[in-house]
């Protein structure tokens, strides 16, 4: 792949008008995370369904590069519906497939964060792990 | 491709010797080397990270290890002999080339890094006192800044950085006003990696020995790209790396005043630095050697010289000027987008460019680049606190060396061009 393929157009659609973005009034859980190698950040807002289970709504906020900020944008349109179950079972290929390019090797922390730091936050919500103040994208 | 030697060096000549330089690139990058969807021409501009290696320099170290390979200072045998001949003599090699009084000032290290913790490893853990001072700049990169904020933290001593300027120069009054009888150390960058402000390194050694300190210049990208002399400087402690003057990784140097080697204690101990050794204890060997512990980098030594020889054969005052040159015609050109940050003067830089596109982080721009073959660095550059002050995350990076043309330089500036209207 290539950087021009990396930045088609709904990457930088993403990127310059970002969906969902901004502070939820009230959400189940949130979770902030970075990235170092960028210098990328992303918070994530999760609203769950009465079941408890089923994502009703996602928004973000953040910095950093357009491939993080595209991939926290494309994240919050493809996981209200989905079960949080979903939502830990997406692993990089599910990624890669949402932002529908290829990401260089260099650059796929950048692509996975959201989706880190929404899986860390929804399992804190859960007692699954312990405190955890802010997710970092390893490789 | 066209080239340029409007500086009088043979640019197309030169070029022919980096035969890296014809590779294409595009295709698979997580299998090294080229491959057939490789298709994109190469535009490096990624020197200041590490240079590119001339055949001449290739060759030298495959002489090496087809024809004398051998470990050095113990064998009897004729190519243990030869190779230390080999190694001993790079020492001479370097000495010369940087205006050392000889080999007991040139010890071989892994980097400059590597040289930067010998000296705090060596001289801060016994010299630096608890209320001394260190006084470095803003503009260090880590392998200065981290090496003597640590030491000072071990020590109790305190670690002062040295201001920049709105145009990033180094503020001489703020250092000065920074260095008192306290300072024990004065340690700055001769050329920044990052803004490429080539600092008055004389002046910044005359300020460190009127108060009584020492001072250590980091010379990683002033010795490839300018005629140094250390001597000239009076600096106590110079260091560079051999990969980013032709030459091959794993080999750096740290320049040291005899009478202060002399003086300090081992840093890394073990083989080949002992002179003699009892269950009881030991003693060390004669400068260099008692810095070099362990089979030390052979073959590199034979491949820095090589490099030397390349470069002196093309000319350090030759090099300098085309460097000014392309930095010159690189800033000017950047100049022309309203929406490109330079960070550094234009006046007084050496041959390196950092910017930010504005609204564009310097990885999205940086991969960009890269599929228009142009090689730049981009992130903070190992200079994380200088970016703080500069107030951005990362920047982007061009950097030039000898092989380097300006219609490289108009290739990054049509990729930064597609950049501007594709974020647009």
């Amino acid at each position: 792949m290539s950087g021009s393929d990396m930045y088609r157009q709904q990457i930088l659609d993403h990127y310059k008008n970002p969906r969902n973005y901004g502070e939820m009034a009230d959400p189940d859980f949130s979770h902030v995370g970075e990235n170092p190698s960028c210098g990328d950040t992303i918070k994530v807002d999760v609203k769950l369904a009465d079941d408890d289970e089923t994502i009703e709504e996602v928004s973000f906020t953040g910095d950093g590069c357009a491939i993080s900020q595209a991939a926290a944008s494309l994240l919050t349109k493809e996981l209200p519906g989905k079960r949080i179950e979903d939502l830990h079972g997406m692993d990089t290929d599910d990624i890669t497939e949402m932002l529908g390019v290829e990401i260089s090797p260099m650059r796929i922390k950048c692509a996975v964060l959201a989706r880190q730091v929404a899986q860390d936050g929804a399992k804190l919500y859960r007692g699954e792990i312990d405190e955890k103040d802010r997710t970092i994208t390893e490789e | 491709m066209p080239v340029s030697d409007a500086t009088g060096l043979d640019v197309e000549a030169i070029r022919e010797d980096f035969p890296i330089l014809d590779r294409k690139i595009g295709g698979d990058v997580t299998v090294p080397g080229p491959d057939e969807d490789d298709d994109t021409p190469l535009y490096y501009l990624d020197n200041a990270a590490t240079s590119h290696t001339p055949r001449q320099v290739v060759e030298a170290m495959t002489e090496y290890y087809y024809e004398y390979n051998s470990n050095v200072h113990r064998g009897i045998h004729s190519l243990s002999q030869e190779a230390s001949v080999a190694y001993e003599e790079a020492h001479d090699r370097v000495a010369e080339f940087v205006g050392a009084d000889g080999r007991e000032e040139v010890v071989f290290t892994k980097n400059t890094t590597e040289a930067f913790n010998l000296v705090a490893y060596t001289w801060g853990l016994t010299e630096l006192e608890p209320g001394e001072n260190v006084v470095t700049t803003q503009m260090e990169h880590h392998a200065s800044l981290v090496t003597w904020q640590q030491l000072c933290e071990k020590q109790g001593a305190e670690v002062r950085y040295a201001e920049i300027d709105d145009d990033g120069r180094l503020d001489m009054d703020d250092l000065r006003a920074k260095v008192d009888d306290d300072t024990a150390m004065v340690s700055a960058v001769h050329v920044s990696n990052t803004l490429g402000t080539i600092n008055p390194v004389e002046e910044i050694t005359e300020i460190a020995h009127e108060h009584d300190a020492l001072s250590f210049i980091d010379g990683a990208q002033a010795v490839p790209t300018r005629p140094v002399d250390v001597g000239e400087i009076d600096a106590d402690f110079y260091a560079f790396s051999g990969h980013k003057m032709l030459g091959p990784t794993g080999i750096g140097v740290l320049y040291g005043k005899e009478g202060l080697l002399e003086e300090l204690p081992p840093f890394l101990v073990g083989g080949a630095m002992i002179r003699r050794v009892e269950f009881e204890g030991a003693t060390w060997e004669d400068l260099p050697w008692k810095f070099e512990a362990g089979t030390p980098p052979i073959a590199e030594a034979v491949g820095l010289t090589a490099a030397i020889d390349y470069l002196e054969d093309v000319g350090m005052d030759a090099i300098e000027q085309h460097e000014r040159e392309l930095a010159t015609y690189a800033y000017d050109r950047l100049s022309e987008f309203d929406d490109v940050e330079i960070y550094g003067p234009r006046e007084g830089r050496g041959g390196l460019v950092g910017f930010n596109l504005e609204g564009v982080h310097a990885h999205d721009l940086s991969s960009i680049l890269d599929d228009h073959g142009v090689a730049v660095r981009a992130g903070d550059h190992c200079t994380q606190p200088l970016h703080d002050v500069l107030d951005v995350p990362a920047s982007t990076r061009a950097s030039f060396y000898l092989y380097n043309t300006r219609e490289e330089i108009d290739e990054l500036i049509d990729a930064v061009d597609t950049a501007r209207q594709l974020f647009a």
